[in-house]
């Protein structure tokens, strides 16, 4: 099975003042393209870490990371962004649109920084927004907008420039349970119907029982991997 | 409009109370930047009028090598004739033909070397306003007149007073001996300390006749109607010159290069100034996209993340230090603007100066010229000056990390 994500022996320390702090020790993990992965875990794990280095988002102090075929660890800052742009999507926990645009604008962000012309843009980010159930919505800022509304416009962003891997970081933890449930389908959907990869880091167990496969981890290591549908 | 425009144009309204104090410091600095380059410019154009119309001309026709060793065979031969010709092909410009030498001026006294100036007397008050600066007596009657005016400070020093006789004896062109006794018809006083110690004015023919002269002259100084087409006049003067002549057209760069260089200095001291304004405003434009860009740390991070690049942001910081400055700029060039239209109109004067314009048969008020460079070269500085304020900000993007940004609060 082609592989999507491929980590070996990947390891990331801090230095807190005289502090060394070992976020990640010996991480080894294989996530096949189109898998829908969660990674959980109590605070403190290394969820945001694995998160952060799979997509090129920090270093990592020891390992090796590939991404759709790429070394991302060897990669210059110039190159993970050109990376991040074309091959990933990221939802954050705090929705982190930006304010100053409306939805429509957030989610051609991307597009627009790919390049892609505006007739493009518009007409993709139209089609995403009612996938996501924002028709109507479009030109509303952020501060007009519900969470849930404004999770669906991360995911939209995320999802409109066709990334191979999203990654997430707690997508539901500022989210009721109702609209917590509608973004996890939305968020299936999107990997079941464009076969998109998703890898989730959660400590919430709604989250854990729509995923496909469960990744623990414990003191920055991977403690269980398993298989659950 | 890109969405790199649109975002930093809403990116500067997220604090609508930063974003107009900011641009009022801006707007203020370009209005007072308006209005003072284009008094300091207008004040110069004056100063140079009113200078070269006192004694030197706009342009003088000069036998070459003459400006730096004026010696009195050095002349211009037919120079009335060359003068009534250059007078037909200059328009509406004034000319008039001058000769001149030195002498030892005696009164009954004492004795100074002088410079001896011979002058039309029809022409030199349309080159000169010397002729109108006479404080006692009159100014020379007819071209042959036996007669001279004097400086004040010459007139003081030689005990001199209008009706008495001046002892001029110098040498003639041809090397003999040029002697005259003169009655001083006139004392002027021109402002000009230099002109008021050691000028005496003969008229033209008289100054021939004893310098030895005949018809020779050694300037023809040009006056036009103003310095703005002192080129296309200096062309048309040099077109009127014999050919394979050994004369040469002068304009006032090159008769006066210390006014010149006086400008250039009144100019740079009067940057210092203004430098300092700029300097007080782009520390304000500093200070707030310095808050600005902490501030927004986390959503930079977000973008970054998203794959911006940081050049990308750091753009995006520039552009609305543009819009900012622009904002700012646009109502400080209108106010600037108005107020140097208004001054163009109705005039400008500097307090006391009523007075002493008057004094020196100059005009009191400044009537302050238009002129695209006036009102434009402050609101460029500041603009400039604007984008280098925004440059800190938007270079330290650069040392953003995406996942340290993202967790800014």
């Amino acid at each position: 099975m082609e592989q999507n994500v491929i980590c070996r022996g990947l390891s990331k320390t801090y230095q807190q003042d005289a502090i060394i702090v070992q976020a990640l020790s010996g991480i080894d993990l294989d996530v096949p393209k189109g898998d829908f992965v969660c990674l959980s875990g109590p605070s403190g794990s290394g969820k945001t870490t694995l998160l952060n280095l799979v997509g090129g988002l920090d270093a990592p102090t020891g390992g090796e990371i590939t991404v759709a075929g790429q070394r991302v660890d060897l990669m210059s800052q110039a190159q993970l962004a050109t990376m991040r742009l074309m091959h990933l999507g990221f939802v954050f926990q705090a929705y982190n649109l930006i304010p100053v645009l409306t939805a429509r604008e957030n989610v051609e962000f991307v597009m627009q920084l790919q390049g892609m012309d505006r007739k493009e843009r518009r007409a993709r980010a139209r089609a995403i927004l009612e996938d996501v159930g924002l028709e109507g919505l479009e030109n509303r800022r952020p501060a007009q907008l519900s969470g849930g509304q404004q999770q669906r416009v991360a995911v939209a962003r995320a999802m409109v420039s066709g990334p191979s891997l999203v990654l997430a970081d707690e997508p539901t933890a500022n989210l009721d349970s109702r609209n917590g449930e509608m973004l996890l389908e939305l968020m299936r959907k999107m990997n079941e119907g464009r076969g998109v990869t998703f890898i989730i880091a959660t400590h919430e167990q709604l989250v854990m029982d729509h995923a496909r496969r469960l990744i623990r981890l414990h003191d920055g290591r991977i403690v269980s991997d398993e298989l659950q549908r | 409009m890109s969405i790199t425009l649109r975002l930093a144009w809403r990116n500067i309204w997220r604090h609508p109370r930063r974003t107009l104090l900011t641009s009022s410091a801006i707007a203020f600095a370009a209005a007072i930047l308006v209005f003072m380059v284009t008094l300091q410019r207008s004040s110069y154009d004056k100063m140079i009028d009113f200078t070269l119309r006192v004694y030197h001309g706009h342009l003088q026709v000069q036998p070459k090598g003459y400006l730096d060793k004026p010696q009195i065979r050095n002349t211009i031969p037919d120079a009335r004739a060359l003068a009534s010709h250059i007078r037909r092909l200059s328009g509406s410009a004034s000319l008039s033909v001058r000769a001149m030498g030195f002498a030892l001026a005696s009164s009954k006294e004492r004795s100074y070397g002088v410079q001896v100036l011979g002058v039309e007397t029809e022409n030199e008050s349309h080159v000169s306003t010397i002729p109108g600066l006479v404080r006692k007596g009159r100014f020379l009657s007819s071209d042959d007149a036996q007669e001279a005016i004097i400086g004040y400070l010459l007139a003081r020093n030689l005990k001199l007073n209008v009706g008495e006789e001046l002892t001029l004896l110098g040498t003639g062109r041809d090397g003999s001996v040029a002697a005259t006794v003169v009655p001083v018809v006139g004392i002027f006083e021109s402002g000009s300390a230099d002109l008021d110690r050691q000028l005496v004015q003969l008229p033209l023919g008289a100054f021939q006749d004893v310098f030895s002269m005949g018809n020779h002259g050694h300037t023809i100084v040009v006056v036009g109607e103003s310095l703005e087409h002192l080129e296309e006049l200096q062309r048309a003067v040099r077109s009127g010159l014999p050919p394979e002549s050994s004369l040469v057209v002068l304009n006032w760069e090159a008769l006066l290069p210390g006014l010149k260089q006086a400008i250039q200095m009144d100019w740079v001291s009067g940057w210092f100034l203004y430098a300092s304004l700029i300097i007080i405003v782009s520390f304000s434009i500093l200070n707030t996209f310095l808050m600005s860009v902490l501030e927004r740390t986390r959503e930079f991070g977000i973008m970054l993340a998203l794959g911006a690049r940081p050049g990308r942001i750091g753009v995006l910081v520039i552009v609305e230090a543009v819009w900012l400055a622009l904002l700012g700029l646009a109502v400080g060039v209108v106010i600037g603007t108005a107020t140097v239209i208004y001054f163009h109109i109705y005039g400008f004067s500097y307090p006391g100066m009523e007075e002493l314009a008057a004094h020196y048969n100059m005009p009191a008020v400044i009537h302050l010229a238009l002129s695209p460079l006036s009102l434009t070269l402050g609101p460029a500085v500041i603009l400039l000056v604007t984008c280098a304020a925004a440059l800190y900000p938007a270079l330290r993007i650069r040392l953003l990390k995406p996942a340290d940004a993202m967790k800014a609060v």
